[in-house]
């Protein structure tokens, strides 16, 4: 679905990613998790076509995508719910969902838009319960829901995340991640950015990891979950203390 | 003052300040969808009815404005494609520089092709002594045409924005142009469209404004500068507070003739402008914090 092969990326002299190879077959959750900075979110800018890589490939259903606009890149069926949420706060959640679909719009699939709506609404009541409320007086949790599901309604095959579970309280991550493995069972394929290693990992089939914009180890999630040094870069557990007990 | 006198100052207040309020709204369109404050805001106002005033011998009055306002679209389009969109995130003084130049090279322009010579389009009804009484003030119909026509415009202009796919497209650019992009949108073309609709009612105010002010090459800048003046005291950005604030200078300046002599009448606008700059940036009605938050 998506393959990536040697991309450099990087803002004005600094580079941030470093010869990065990644693939995510279809029907996957695959993760990506690294540290703060360690360049997941240049990662995903750079599929998404808000950054354009320096050198490298990108194919997305094999078509060679690197450089193109993000706009065209959401049409070709790759969206991306961006960190931070980023909602339209001075719009509505009905209307920040309207605009998720766009695409659909433009693609003139008006009652398509009406059938995604319902499905969105019904995978997220609290979206239809709030449904006439400015997006920027939600939640947290309630503005990444909307940001997930406004980058449903554009109907994409693949969904990257980035930090989905940011800044949110357990009982509410739960609740996403649940999400995240529903959108699997429905046949989507998941890019998952998170530093919420443990979470992550556990939802996923494959995992790599990023440092300093290099990926490191790669590997099913339950590899990942076993190998010591993710355990003590990511899980927090502190294996040298360990040891000495 | 007699109540006559008093509704008079009033008429004319409203009047003078339906245009501020319009220029207004038209900093506020690409403010928000931009970030730029379009100091040749005020030239396309000029350019509306200059640009009617040359067409109405050959065509009737309506389809010269109508015209009058395409080609000034067109205009704005063209100013948008050829100087704007293809800088690269540029610094604000940067952009404060290009649309200055850009009104000095359009004022210049204009004195080219029309000289200095002052015009004006014919009243839409009526001519320029005909008027309508009510209970004894005295209203000019090209008045009502004005009020009327700047009204309606602004009405539109709101729906547009709240219930148009195009109009939610360039909200959501204002509020958020990455997360816009993401969802398909081509925040580019938003902002060739922001300049059109810019264009668009700065013109369609110099068209109803030209028969009570006349037109004149050079007619932008006082308009720019009452109109800045609007945009600010009612919040950067925010075009019903831009509506109450033009009300409101255009009233101020209207009562003003009658405190002191009419040669001071611009000299109000500025005062209120570095007031308001001094004490108020977010404008009468906004605070600081929602000043971040832009909406039309
Ligand atoms: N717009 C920018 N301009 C310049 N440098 C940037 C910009 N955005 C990010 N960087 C730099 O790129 C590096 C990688 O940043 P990035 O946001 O990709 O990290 P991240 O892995 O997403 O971190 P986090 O987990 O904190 O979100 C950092 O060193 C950061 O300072
Ligand atoms: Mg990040």
């Amino acid at each position: 679905m998506l393959r990536l092969r040697n991309v450099e990326a990087g803002y004005g002299r600094l580079k941030v990613l470093h010869k990065v190879s990644i693939h995510v077959d279809p029907g996957e959750i695959v993760t990506i998790i690294g540290a703060n900075g360690a360049g997941k979110t240049t990662l995903l800018k750079t599929i998404a076509g808000l950054l354009k890589p320096r050198s490298g490939e990108i194919l997305f259903k094999k078509q060679p995508i690197a450089g193109c606009p993000a706009e065209r890149i959401v049409f070709s069926g790759c969206a991306l719910v961006p960190e931070g949420r980023q909602v339209f706060s001075t719009m509505t959640v009905r209307e920040n969902l309207l605009l998720g679909a766009y695409v659909r719009y433009k693609r003139r699939q008006k009652s398509l838009v009406d059938r995604e709506l319902e499905r969105i609404y019904e995978t997220f009541p609290r979206l239809k319960e709030r449904e006439g409320q400015l997006a920027g007086t939600l939640s947290g949790g309630e503005q990444q829901m909307l940001a997930i599901a406004r980058a449903l309604m554009s109907g994409p095959e693949l969904i990257m995340m980035d930090e989905p579970s940011m800044g949110l309280a357990p009982l509410v991550v739960k609740e996403i991640f649940k999400i995240i493995s529903q959108l699997r069972d429905e046949g989507k394929t998941v890019l998952l950015v998170e530093q919420n290693a443990k979470a992550a990992l556990s939802v996923a089939d494959r995992g790599y990891v990023l440092e300093t914009g290099r990926i490191v180890l790669q590997g099913p999630s339950e590899d990942l979950l076993e190998n010591r040094d993710v355990q003590r870069a990511y899980l927090g557990r502190d294996l040298d203390s360990e040891i000495r007990l | 003052m007699s109540v006559e006198l008093f509704f008079q100052y009033i008429v004319a207040g409203i009047t003078y300040g339906i245009i501020y309020a319009i220029v207004a709204i038209g900093f506020n369109i690409i403010y928000n969808t931009t970030g730029i404050i379009n100091f040749a805001q005020g030239e396309f106002v000029m350019l509306g009815s200059m640009i009617a005033i040359s067409l109405t011998p050959y065509m009737p009055l309506l389809l010269a404005i109508i015209l009058a306002v395409i080609i000034t679209m067109l205009i704005g389009a063209l100013i948008e494609i050829l100087f704007i969109r293809w800088l690269d995130s540029p610094s604000v003084l940067r952009m404060i520089i290009i649309t200055i130049g850009l009104s000095i090279l359009i004022r210049e322009v204009a004195l080219a092709i029309w000289g200095e010579n002052v015009r004006a389009l014919p009243y839409f009804t009526g001519n320029e002594v005909s008027s309508i009484s009510f209970g004894g003030v005295h209203i000019s119909p090209q008045v009502l045409w004005v009020i009327g026509v700047c009204t309606v415009m602004v009405l539109i202009l709101q729906a547009f924005f709240k219930f148009t796919m195009v109009g939610r497209q360039m909200r959501a650019c204002a509020a958020n142009r990455e997360a816009a992009r993401l969802c398909g949108i081509n925040a580019k073309n938003m902002v060739t469209l922001s300049f059109m609709l810019s264009a668009g009612i700065g013109a369609v105010a110099g068209c109803v404004v030209s028969p009570i002010t006349y037109s004149q090459y050079n007619m932008g800048t006082g308009l720019a500068i009452k109109g800045f003046t609007v945009a600010i005291l009612g919040g950067l950005g925010n075009s019903m507070a831009a509506v109450v604030a033009g009300l409101l200078l255009g009233t101020i300046e209207s009562f003003s003739i009658w405190i002191m002599p009419t040669a001071y009448k611009d000299a109000i606008s500025i005062s209120i402008l570095l007031l308001i700059l001094f004490l108020r940036p977010g404008g009468l009605f906004g605070s600081k914090e929602e000043m971040t938050l832009k909406e039309f």
